[in-house]
């Protein structure tokens, strides 16, 4: 289900169509051979993988899963406020691709940031306590859920403009490159920021300067309520990488290890040659577009369709048919993972309320009061 | 000392700034190869080569993003927008990335970046490619905004924008490229954002007056001077932030004062000046303050029309006349 195409080996304009992993109007029949072939691939590729990365790539699905189901909760409490953009159904995305990177590597996404904010190493607590707007939080509170920052763990945030991220990562590439490290950026988005200007603005110049940026499309098929095929003229965004011959792949995104193995692709061809590299990964989303989306755009039919391949159930089902986990050790997990979340809540509830000061600091860097300069400067 | 031009004054600020720190780089519309549109990085990449003097693409929203992402992780990129006009495209970038990053990621990443080019009204090139712009910008917390009116405040205040750690807007006046002045050839002259400078002293009113506006005032008050009036002349170099405190001092000294603008006089800076006297300095005041803004229409084409837009010697001195009461 994993298509490579890059400008030096195929023809990226080749007109060649990449399968797509889902296919909405699919008979019953059809959606079960989806799921035989997922499966079957995912157990080919278990065997590349050494044990403890498998069941460390498990846990983190999970524990985003629980995580966002806790949030989901306190979010219905009002415990916490504003926008509150579900990942649940998208984990393989940011987990699979952020185990092939390093922790010194850079990753930006967008609004929809919670799962990548954890697999890039922010504790669950400190994303929790952001979410509830505490001075625990990742942004002291000041970003709150489309904004997760942490510049220990070069996680630089999540962004609130559809396609802003896109040119900012853009730029930390370019950045690495111009100090000569060997660093990698990954840019996440969905597929309704690839209508945006930022986005081919973005690829034009990463391939024109050779920047070691990969942009990583999480094509989940809904902008809000507007399927795919309501907002774009072609709806090959892999393809789209043609256009400025850029690498490119298509990755099943409910299988995490071919989501993994793209990436590591991706990230060789950064690494050792500045290569940038566009991966669209078909997913889904299982939960509305934030917590106030009532979801009328489609149905629950389709929905459910799309859960028989939740990308937590096929890799654990990959897991124990390969032998890697049993279900007592799988009850275990789901047991310590459920404490760390509700050790998160606790976290976030007992987290103060960022200080009233706190509203006046971070505007600027070096802060000029008004009209101070004079002052002191005859002073000096 | 040496009597320079305003370009030349530019060119010498990003050339010493870039050879005192190698994070600095240059980006934008042919200002390698080309020279520059307007000639002011003649010369920069011959001597910092490539990797540092930058041509883009024509991608106003691309290349501001890349600079603020570069400046997250500590590289201080200049980047040039060939005219402010242009600026626009990447208003989302400059706003709701370099402006908010700081705040929104609770204090972990500052944005050290200069956007500068010319700005302001031009010569006969209509509505798209002549209108001032720095009301916009220094509207948002987050962002500073400097508009020099002399070489040597071009040089000192953008040497210090350079090194400032805060994303800067510095708007360049394009009719103003070619004025001659003293400049300090000391790498170590600069001048700290948030000073204004009093261009001349004066005891009966203030002309506050920023960018074109400061060569108009001056000769607004040579003028006055022979009808006995002696004008001081306030330039806040800075408009955000604000050094309202110069200005405030000299109203209250003069108890008159006139603002002036080239911009559109609605929500525009010379509104807030004067709101800011009302409030900190009414009791000083022996008339109502005085704003001159150009007028509130696109620029337009034909000669005779611009020169009506935006406001010359003739109406400072009447706006003078009338705070005045002469
Ligand atoms: C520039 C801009 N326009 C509109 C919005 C409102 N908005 C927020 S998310 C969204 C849909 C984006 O969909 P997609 O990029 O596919 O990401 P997904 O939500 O599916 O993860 C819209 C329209 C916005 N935040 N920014
Ligand atoms: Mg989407």
């Amino acid at each position: 289900m994993s298509k490579q195409t890059a400008p030096s080996e195929t023809s990226t304009g080749s007109g060649e169509k990449s399968g797509t992993g889902v296919i909405d109007q699919a008979p019953p029949k059809a959606v079960a051979q989806q799921l035989k072939t997922v499966k079957q691939e995912q157990k080919q590729r278990v065997d590349d993988v050494d044990r403890e990365t498998l069941i460390g790539l498990y846990r983190q699905m999970l524990l985003v899963r629980r995580f966002e189901e806790k949030a989901a909760e306190a979010y219905s409490k009002g415990q916490i406020g504003g926008f509150c953009h579900l990942y649940i159904g998208q984990e393989a995305v940011a987990i699979g691709a952020i185990s092939a990177i390093r922790p010194d590597d850079y990753v930006l996404t967008s609004y929809r940031d919670h799962g990548h904010a954890i697999a890039k190493g922010i504790s669950p607590d400190a994303v929790m306590a952001e979410l509830f707007g505490k001075a625990g939080g990742c942004s002291r509170g000041k970003g709150g859920s489309m904004h997760m920052f942490d510049r220990k763990a070069n996680f630089m945030g999540g962004h609130a403009i559809v396609g802003g991220q896109i040119p900012l990562a853009t730029g930390v590439a370019f950045a690495s490159k111009y100090k000569g490290t060997d660093q990698v950026t990954l840019c996440f988005f969905g597929e309704a920021a690839v209508n945006q200007g930022a986005f081919h603005e973005s690829l034009n110049m990463a391939q024109l300067w050779k920047l070691p940026c990969i942009y990583i499309c999480e094509n989940n098929q809904y902008g809000m309520g507007t399927s795919l095929d309501r907002a774009m003229s072609f709806q090959n965004i892999a393809e789209k990488a043609s256009a400025y011959e850029i690498a490119s792949e298509f990755v099943d995104g409910m299988d995490v290890l071919a989501v993994k193995e793209a990436t590591a692709r991706a990230v060789e061809r950064a690494r050792k040659d500045y290569r940038p590299t566009l991966i669209e990964v078909r997913t889904y989303r299982f939960m509305g577009h934030s917590m106030s989306d009532p979801g009328s755009y489609r149905t629950r039919a389709e929905i459910e369709k799309h859960q028989e391949r939740d990308p937590i159930k096929v890799f654990s089902s990959t897991l124990k048919e390969k032998g890697i986990i049993d279900d007592a050790a799988l009850a275990e997990m789901e047991k310590s993972v459920r404490e760390e979340v509700e050790q998160a809540l606790r976290f976030a509830e007992e987290s103060p309320q960022p200080d009233s000061e706190e509203l006046f600091t971070n505007v600027y860097a070096n802060p000029i009061a008004p009209g101070s300069q004079r002052t002191k400067l005859s002073n000096e | 000392m040496a009597v320079i031009t305003m370009r030349e004054a530019l060119n010498q600020a990003i050339r010493e700034e870039m050879l005192r720190d190698p994070d600095v780089f240059l980006m934008g519309e042919e200002v390698a190869e080309y020279q520059g549109a307007y000639k002011v990085t003649k010369g920069l990449l011959e001597q910092l080569g490539p990797k540092r003097v930058i041509d883009t693409p024509i991608t106003e929203l691309g290349f501001a993003g890349l600079g603020v992402g570069a400046a997250m992780v500590g590289l201080r990129p200049i980047i040039e927008f060939m005219t402010f006009n242009f600026s626009i495209l990447a208003t989302d970038q400059i706003i709701n990335s370099a402006a908010k990053m700081l705040y929104m990621s609770g204090g972990q990443f500052n944005i050290p970046i200069v956007f500068r080019g010319p700005g302001g009204s031009a010569f006969q090139v209509s509505s798209q490619h002549s209108q001032a712009l720095e009301s916009w910008f220094a509207y948002f917390p987050g962002l500073k905004v400097v508009m020099p009116s002399t070489p040597a405040d071009a040089k000192g205040l953008l040497k210090t924008s350079i090194r400032d750690d805060d994303p800067v807007i510095f708007i360049e006046q394009e009719r103003m490229y070619g004025n001659k002045g003293e400049v300090s050839e000391d790498p170590e002259f600069t001048i700290p954002l948030g000073l204004a400078d009093i261009k001349r002293e004066g005891a009966d009113a203030t002309i506050v007056a920023r960018s074109l506006m400061v060569p108009l005032a001056l000769k607004a008050a040579e003028e006055l001077e022979k009808q006995g009036v002696s004008c001081e002349v306030i330039d806040p170099r800075t408009i955000r932030p604000l050094d309202i405190d110069t200005i405030l001092e000299s109203v209250k000294k003069t108890n008159r004062v006139v603002v002036a603008e080239e911009s559109h006089p609605f929500c525009g800076v010379a509104a807030e000046i004067s709101l800011e006297i009302m409030e900190r300095a009414f009791d000083y005041l022996d008339a109502p303050v005085k704003r001159v803004s150009g007028v509130d229409v696109p620029m337009p084409y034909a000669k005779n029309l611009e020169e009506l837009a935006i406001p010359g010697v003739d109406q400072l001195v009447a706006a003078v006349r009338e705070v005045s009461y002469m």
